[in-house]
């Protein structure tokens, strides 16, 4: 079975962001940037996929030249390729752009399964994966929490959370499914694999080596601002009948749900 | 290009979603702004009873596409459908709730008809011919302002609670049937079954009031008592994400980066401890109630109202007197 994933390179959540002056993005300098957090989830689908089936788990990004460091995580875990495209062109991609991008790479492999994470921690978007699939014209499954690939290896089974319950869901492979988190546990590097990882050529291409012209964004970013700042409120300490009278004079009279 | 702005309907059971019923709100001040008119389209098997309800919410006109395929909800069936529906008639704005039918959807239907495209929206206007939104990034360390110029459709994916639901208007709205052609060959998934998960109260999106319980809380059983007072205030349940970890209560309970994101009028966190990753999922709320024993917890610096002490002390006497307080209001 020849997996592939798709791998994004985003800041690392624990670090506080800091907004350029002008709010068109954010600094960039002493930040640091780990593979986004369920793309952790889409590897570890696709290693245990390989470990069922046989075949290859082959990694995709497309960023700059530090997201090879992203790359090098998922070899570390265990892939056996990774491709990076990269090109000063693709930095107003949208997410639109990127799927674009990713499918133009993904139709030349051979693949039964494309893994995603659910979102990217940075832009949110949750656009790639269904965009992906619509780009390469096969089903989908967003939002995947269980994974079964049947013995023939032709159709998999999900468990999609939706609201109030569990959606189960039969695809027929080729497809793109899009992870939660709750789908598996992550495994650590090895450290033989971090070696491999780092011995194991990353294949480079442009956009031109793609096939592609400049993207076209249609969602460009005007502004990025601080959120509003909340303030702490309010303390009350002490004798927890008067903490009880505070909170439901405070639910009826500010909150107004009483 | 139209200037229309439609509204795609979701719904349970014969009734809209609440989330919905938000967008026709929203909707109503994007159709001013583009000079058209507000279509709400209502998808399914069975519609007409919902296709009723959405009238008389300020809707213009409603299209029910009536068709066995439509239900249950899938992504092919759907964006064959809708589509079809857009080409015919150019839209110039789709608004969808983010939901895991929306979020499943409308990237699929960007991608196919070329639509711009902005998800996780807390706003969204139209301002001279362009969409403009605004969304968190960053883990809502950030809030963006996105803008989608150019022609043909845009399509915004708005989170939930970011809108009023307006009272029925008076007049209803006509109801035209949609005409649906779609074969079952075009639906290459098959759902097999919707498990409900059964939760006796409102779905955490949609709550004006979600109690949220921590590590703090113990164990499984301890949440009984943040059910009770969930009840007592007609609000759902949450936790952050060591209770999930640790089995006490399902994954959808999960509020922040990784789990939910949502925005009631009242939060009340009891023994969470405010790390940023929670903050991302419930920042947003009206007003945060916070109760920890410790006076240093990071919760308490976005609290409206901090509580220093013991949950187990407080909450089940709080239950009590929200219940006395809703009997001799
Ligand atoms: C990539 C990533 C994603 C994550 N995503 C999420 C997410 O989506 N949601 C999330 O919540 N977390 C998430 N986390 C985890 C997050 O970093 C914190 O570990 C977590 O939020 C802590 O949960 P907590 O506040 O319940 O537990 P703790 O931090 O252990 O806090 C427990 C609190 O309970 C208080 N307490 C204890 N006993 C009592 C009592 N009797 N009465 C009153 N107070 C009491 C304590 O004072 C303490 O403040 C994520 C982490 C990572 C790395
Ligand atoms: N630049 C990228 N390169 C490779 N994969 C990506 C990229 N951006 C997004 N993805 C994939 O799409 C998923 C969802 O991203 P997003 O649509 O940005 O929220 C991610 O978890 C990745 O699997």
């Amino acid at each position: 079975m020849h997996i592939v994933v798709c791998v994004k390179q985003v800041p690392d959540t624990e670090a506080p962001i800091r907004i350029r002056p002008d709010g068109t993005g954010i600094e960039e300098s002493g930040l640091s940037f780990v593979m986004n957090y369920y793309d952790e989830h889409a590897t570890e689908a696709g290693l245990r996929l390989r470990e069922q089936f046989g075949g290859t788990v082959t990694l995709v990004s497309v960023g700059p030249e530090r997201a090879r460091e992203a790359l090098r995580t998922g070899l570390a875990m265990g892939a056996d390729e990774a491709i990076l495209v990269t090109d000063p062109q693709l930095d107003r991609a949208d997410p639109v752009g990127v799927a674009r991008v990713l499918a133009a790479v993904i139709r030349t492999l051979p693949y039964d399964v494309v893994l995603c994470g659910k979102i990217s921690t940075d832009d949110n978007a949750g656009i790639v994966g269904p965009a992906l699939a619509e780009y390469l014209g096969v089903p989908q499954a967003t939002a995947v929490a269980r994974l079964e690939v049947d013995a023939a290896g032709s159709r998999a089974l999900v468990h999609r959370e939706v609201e109030g319950g569990v959606e189960v869901l039969s695809v027929p492979l080729p497809a793109v499914l899009t992870v939660e988190r709750s789908l598996n546990e992550p495994r650590y590097p090895s450290l033989p694999g971090i070696m491999k990882a780092k011995r194991t050529p990353i294949r480079t291409l442009t956009l031109a080596e793609v096939g592609l012209a400049a993207p076209a964004p249609r969602a460009v970013l005007a502004r990025l601002e601080s959120p509003p700042a909340r303030r702490a409120g309010r303390i009350v300490q002490g004798d927890a009948d008067d903490a009880v009278r505070e909170i439901v004079r405070f639910l009826r009279e500010q909150a107004r749900v009483l | 290009m139209g200037a229309d702005v439609w509204v795609l309907v979701e719904h349970s059971q014969g009734s809209p979603k609440r989330i919905s019923l938000e967008l026709l709100t929203c909707g109503r001040d994007l159709a001013r702004a583009t000079g058209g008119r507000l279509v709400a389209v209502v998808p399914g098997a069975g519609v007409q009873p919902v296709a009723r309800a959405v009238a008389s919410r300020g809707a213009d006109v409603v299209y029910a596409a009536d068709h066995p395929l439509l239900e249950p909800y899938t992504t092919d069936g759907y964006t064959t459908v809708l589509a079809d529906a857009v080409r015919e008639e150019e839209p110039a704005v789709l608004l969808v709730g983010s939901t895991a039918q929306g979020r499943d959807l409308a990237p699929r239907l960007a991608a196919r008809l070329e639509a711009g495209i902005v998800t996780d929206c807390t706003s969204v206007a139209v301002q001279d011919g362009a969409l403009v939104a605004t969304r968190p990034m960053y883990t809502r360390k950030a809030i963006a302002t996105v803008r989608v110029d150019g022609g043909g459709l845009r399509i915004a994916v708005v989170l939930p609670a970011m809108y009023p639901v307006a009272p029925p208007a008076e007049r209803a709205a006509e109801v035209r049937p949609w005409p649906v052609r779609l074969e079952a060959a075009a639906i290459r998934t098959q759902v097999q079954e919707i498990r409900a998960l059964s939760r006796d109260t409102v779905p955490l999106v949609e709550a004006d009031v979600v109690v949220s319980g921590g590590r703090g809380l113990r164990g499984p059983e301890n949440f009984a008592l943040l059910d009770e007072l969930a009840r007592a205030l007609g609000g759902a349940v949450g936790s952050s994400r060591p209770p999930v970890d640790s089995g006490w209560v399902p994954h959808d309970y999960e509020i922040g980066q990784t789990g939910k994101t949502v925005s009631p009028q009242v939060y009340i966190a009891c023994g969470i401890s405010g790390a940023p990753q929670h903050l991302a999922g419930m920042s947003g709320s009206k007003y945060i109630i916070a109760i920890n024993k410790d006076p240093n917890a990071p919760i308490f610096q976005v609290a409206d109202l901090g509580v220093v002490g013991d949950l187990f002390e407080i909450v089940p006497k709080l239950s009590q007197a929200v219940r006395a307080a809703k009997a001799s209001p």
